[in-house]
């Protein structure tokens, strides 16, 4: 049963995105694109963090970094060749003389995510829960740091502005169904049952044979990959770029976006990705007439808040829906203590 | 040489308390609860704000504003333990950090909200901003009163925790949460009073930070929240002289960096602190004074 369901699934799906896409952009203005652009980039940012925060539980604040790195990649590759020479002097020839399309640069972008991924996953990835929400949280201050200083390539804090606009709904969707696609493969495969059983029981999963380190770096760079081509595509949608544009807010919200879905929910983290996206826009109308600036994020921030406190699991509390497939799996209570957060160290030991 | 090194030094001091006062509050709280508590660095600004405007109301003595900002620190920290964390407790360690940035985010926007993201002049009196000439060295006197007050405090709460009955519940606390609780102690009491303890130092570090650097804005707790964290990893999370060893090596490492390399190098100064953190984190992960820690594989 369930296989011929899925069959018929996916392409129906697809098709009914495809046509909404096509709606969208037939009947509704600029603004509107440009918000459902965003949403779609926001949905593949969250659901390749789920990647690693919801399905392997390793807890990662990094994602605004490598989308940093992939979105600078793309933005230097597709930047017209005339405007380099003007505004990057220093930039060396061979990349000076280069102008790519927007694949192959967004590509180079992930892939450049990826191998950051790899690169600081080896030592970052041995640390564990809030110790690696800190230390990624790092590589954002130190990537921001770097960016700033490289100035021949990115023109330091001024940043890189009057990119092409290159991404339309079109291409957000295509990555949203290759993303989505990807990440659903992933978690419903014996890579992605690793995965899970790492978050579970990271000693039970060891002694399954399961290769903690080549599974963790997995789903690390990965995830790192989709991270750079959403930061392509941001880049290109926004037109401009700078250090400070990829910072940790940016980070929180994604995080808030994994957590509210349900920490391995698919699609709550693109239910929540499309909410939340809504919810900034609705709100930053009421903030600019109130004057009351930084009111929709106290409102995004109490509302995580109150939903961490009332339903810990998030919404879709890390299954999918019904509809969509027959097993899920739900997050794990094991280490509860009652009194202090996580596990609870006995005496000196 | 002599004297630019010296003050160099006198630098890395001052700025050394201030990191020392902010990660004692952020080890304690680890140490009872295991709860990084980002919303740490924004009661360092909600205390640089409590200062500004109590200089600026009336005409109490800057004494009294000491024991005022302690004391709105740790009602601050009570607050944000009742309202937010005690729900929580029993969730995994990660919700309670997305939690504690959660608040953080929520304290940072409330100010925005309140007192506009414009940075604003810090006041202090006049004889605190007198110059003294010590040896090779010249310095404010608010320099000499932020190394000054932090040692008290310091001390203050070394007595406290080794001498006094409460100082030994927090230990039993932190020791392990349920034999302190099965001997009779009031765990809810502890925690609490842990948060206001730490809060209170950290309001009085923002008091200094405003004092040292001269303006303050809403967002002004992020990055002293930050590296306070890092010192405190240093020295070993949970353990208290380790933050105050932790603050001031950072201080003068920070310093040193910055002073002694060639000026070019000066803007990767944050970088430095995040790639030490990382590297203590991978090599020595119980820092230089803890004595246990989750975070190895």
């Amino acid at each position: 049963m369930r296989r011929n369901r899925s069959r018929w699934l996916f392409p129906t799906v697809i098709l009914a995105g495809a046509i909404l896409v096509f709606i969208l952009r037939s009947t509704t203005n600029d603004y509107v694109l440009a918000i459902a652009c965003f949403a779609g980039i926001n949905i593949i940012l969250a659901v390749s963090l789920n990647l690693t925060n919801g399905f392997t539980g390793l807890f990662s604040l990094g994602h605004p970094a490598f989308m940093a790195v992939g979105g600078y990649i793309s933005a230097i590759m597709t930047f017209p060749v005339a405007r380099k020479t003007m505004l990057l002097p220093a930039l060396p020839s061979w990349l000076a003389t280069q102008q790519w399309s927007f694949l192959p640069a967004m590509v180079l972008g992930g892939l450049g995510a990826t191998l950051a991924a790899f690169l600081v996953g080896f030592p970052v990835l041995r640390l564990k829960g809030h110790y690696l929400a800190v230390a990624t949280l790092g590589f954002i201050i130190i990537l921001q740091v770097l960016i700033t200083n490289m100035e021949s390539f990115t023109r330091g804090p001024l940043g890189l502005n009057g990119l092409p606009m290159l991404t339309n709904l079109w291409w957000v969707y295509m990555c949203v169904v290759i993303t989505v696609y990807v990440c659903w493969k992933v978690k419903h495969s014996s890579l992605g049952r690793s995965m899970l059983a790492i978050r579970e029981n990271e000693m039970a999963a060891e002694c399954l044979g399961i290769p903690l380190a080549r599974t963790r770096i997995m789903a690390f760079a990965l995830g790192a990959f989709f991270a750079g081509i959403g930061g392509g595509l941001w880049a290109h949608l926004v037109t401009v770029i700078t250090p400070t544009s990829f910072s940790v807010v940016m980070a929180f919200n994604l995080v808030v976006m994994v957590v509210v879905g349900g920490s391995g929910s698919i699609t709550g983290a693109a239910f929540a990705a499309i909410m939340l996206t809504l919810m900034a826009e609705v709100l930053r109308p009421l903030e600019e007439s109130l004057e009351a600036y930084g009111i929709s994020e106290i409102i995004i921030a109490a509302g995580l808040l109150l939903i961490l406190i009332f339903r810990s699991q998030g919404v879709f509390g890390g299954q999918e829906p019904g509809f969509l497939v027959r097993s899920g799996y739900g997050p794990s209570d094991e280490g509860k203590n009652p009194l202090s957060f996580g596990k609870v160290k006995g005496g000196t030991a | 040489m002599g004297s630019y090194l010296a003050e160099q030094l006198l630098n890395g001091l001052i700025l050394g308390s201030m990191y020392a006062l902010i990660a004692i509050g952020f080890s304690m709280i680890y140490g009872i609860i295991r709860l990084i508590n980002f919303a740490h660095g924004d009661i360092v600004m909600i205390g640089a704000f409590v200062t500004l405007g109590l200089v600026m109301n009336g005409k109490i003595s800057f004494m009294v504003i000491v024991v005022l900002v302690l004391l709105a620190g740790a009602l601050m920290g009570i607050l944000i333990e009742r309202v937010a964390f005690r729900p929580m407790r029993g969730a995994p360690q990660v919700t309670g950090f997305i939690t504690s940035l959660a608040i953080s985010i929520l304290l940072q926007n409330l100010g925005i909200l309140l007192l506009t993201a414009q940075p604003r002049n810090f006041f202090i009196p006049d004889y605190l901003q007198v110059f003294l000439h010590i040896g090779p060295v010249s310095l404010r006197t608010i320099d000499l009163a932020i190394i000054v007050t932090a040692i008290v405090f310091m001390t203050l709460l070394v007595f406290l925790v080794k001498y006094t009955r409460l100082g030994m519940a927090m230990r039993a606390t932190a020791e392990n949460l349920n034999v302190a609780r099965l001997m009779g102690i009031n765990i809810n009491r502890i925690i609490m009073l842990t948060f206001a303890i730490g809060s209170g130092l950290a309001g009085v570090a923002g008091m200094m930070w405003g004092g040292k650097y001269g303006q303050i804005d809403p967002l002004l707790g992020f990055v002293p929240g930050l590296k306070a964290f890092v010192a405190a990893v240093i020295g070993g999370v949970g353990s208290i002289t380790g933050a105050m060893m932790g603050g001031y090596l950072l201080g003068f490492a920070e310093v040193l960096f910055v002073g002694l390399l060639p000026p070019i190098y000066s803007s990767y100064r944050d970088a430095f602190v995040f790639t030490t953190l990382i590297l203590i984190l991978l090599v020595l992960p119980t820092g230089f004074f803890g004595k246990k820690t989750e975070g190895e594989a």
